[in-house]
């Protein structure tokens, strides 16, 4: 493996195959750095869903409607889903998943800013799954088309799921903006609070993007972060309409020009505040991470128990 | 979670498909394993049946040798019905 020569065969080898848009696949030589970007973003990226269960988890006991509770559950109980899918992927690469859990409980890889925002409403339930989930969709549709084969296979399996996510927080707005003023109120209230956050999740502009670049070389990232924002918001204003609802940016219109809406700047202080831990919730959504992996600690000693105990039955059975 | 090892799960979508891979999980034995997969993998019927092995069972060809390994089959192409014409007219064959 430290063979210079066998190294550059290698590399020449993993380069033909990007270029070529084939898959890499976990036993295949990659580059180190290769590796480790990957690592970083699954788990990052697995992160996200497992923390993102918290600010609608938050909303389960007070669901409006049996109706409504049965959807919510479903829908935490994919992003959990989801995220045992991408650790799934993560681990391919040659990191344990415990080892995962533990950067996250200590703070060193991190999760999505967004869900350091608090869900202070019901209808913030519906503006996650439409607005939260539609971003996305629109960051993880082109990812089915990674390089990298496990992570584009989770990909695929996470985007159908998506779909119903997105059209239930989409039906819980529909509703409210059709129910009593108050309801319509709250509705528009919890858009004006999402709406800036949500553009915010495809990452700083492509002029101070850190690891785009050599992303897009590899094939991970297929996009910019740019693109992808603007992607988002074109197919978000047709949307609020349907929903007789506004989004709160005055420099939103449409540019006939460009074939594309125009839109505001999101605010990048509060975003570089929020990424480095000053948001409303960041010390609480790790706190109650870490608790609830420390209250499953039994759980998982029940399992080992129970699985060792069969293991001496079937023993002395033969 | 070296006391929870890694299992490949495979799910048959249908009745005649072939058990299909579709990831990993961890769990403390074979029956967990399985409860597990449902949760994880069938939520929306995406299978009649499930497979559980644990990972480390699991024997691979090298990518390195995928060449060699593979090789073989390369230069036989009369393995293959298209190697051989067929007369015009001639049907069904
Ligand atoms: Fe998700
Ligand atoms: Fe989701």
């Amino acid at each position: 493996m430290t063979d210079p020569g066998t190294d550059e065969a290698h590399q020449r080898r993993f380069d033909a195959m990007i270029t070529a848009e084939e898959r890499i696949e976990p036993r295949d030589w990659m580059p180190d750095a290769y590796r480790r970007t990957l690592i970083r973003q699954i788990a990052q990226h697995a992160h996200s869903e497992i923390i993102g269960m918290q600010p609608e988890g938050n909303w389960i006991t007070r669901a409006p409607s049996l109706r409504r509770k049965a959807v919510l559950i479903a829908k935490v109980q994919d992003e959990a889903g989801h995220g045992l899918y991408l650790y799934s992927a993560a681990e391919t690469l040659g990191v344990g998943r415990d080892e995962l859990l533990d950067l996250l409980h200590q703070g060193r890889q991190r999760y999505s800013s967004i869900f350091n925002y608090p869900t202070v409403t019901w209808a913030d339930v519906g503006a996650i799954g439409w607005l939260v989930d539609g971003a996305a969709i629109t960051n993880q549709v082109p990812l089915c088309r990674c390089s990298y084969g496990p992570y584009a296979r989770a990909m695929v399996r996470i985007c159908k799921e998506e779909s119903f996510h997105q059209r239930q927080g989409f039906d819980i707005l529909y509703t409210l903006a059709r129910g009593t003023d108050a309801q319509r109120r709250m509705a528009q209230e919890s858009v004006d609070r999402w709406y800036w956050p949500s553009l915010m999740m495809f990452g700083p502009p492509d002029s101070e993007s850190t690891h785009s670049e050599q992303s897009m070389a590899w094939n991970i990232k297929r996009f910019s972060n740019d693109e992808l924002r603007q992607r988002f918001v074109d197919m978000i204003v047709p949307q609020a309409e349907a929903l007789g609802l506004t989004l709160p940016d005055p420099a939103l219109k449409w540019s006939a020009e460009r074939g594309h809406y125009d839109f505001g700047t999101p605010d990048w202080d509060e975003f570089m505040q929020v990424l480095k831990g000053n948001g409303p919730c960041n010390r609480q959504r790790l706190e109650h991470r870490r608790t609830a992996h420390e209250e499953g600690a039994w759980v998982r000693e029940a399992a080992r128990a129970h699985a060792a105990k069969s293991r001496a039955r079937q023993r002395a059975a033969a | 979670m070296a006391d929870q090892p890694l299992w490949e799960v495979f799910v048959r979508a249908r009745r005649g498909l072939s058990h299909v891979h579709v990831g990993s999980l961890h769990a403390a034995d074979a029956e967990h394993a399985l409860r597990n997969a449902r949760d994880l993998y069938t939520r929306r019927q995406e299978g009649v049946s499930v497979w559980v092995v644990p990972a480390a069972s699991i024997s691979a060809s090298a990518p390195e040798d995928k060449d060699a390994f593979f090789d073989p089959a390369e230069d036989k192409v009369y393995r293959h019905p298209t190697f051989y014409p067929v007369p015009e007219g001639v049907e069904h064959l």
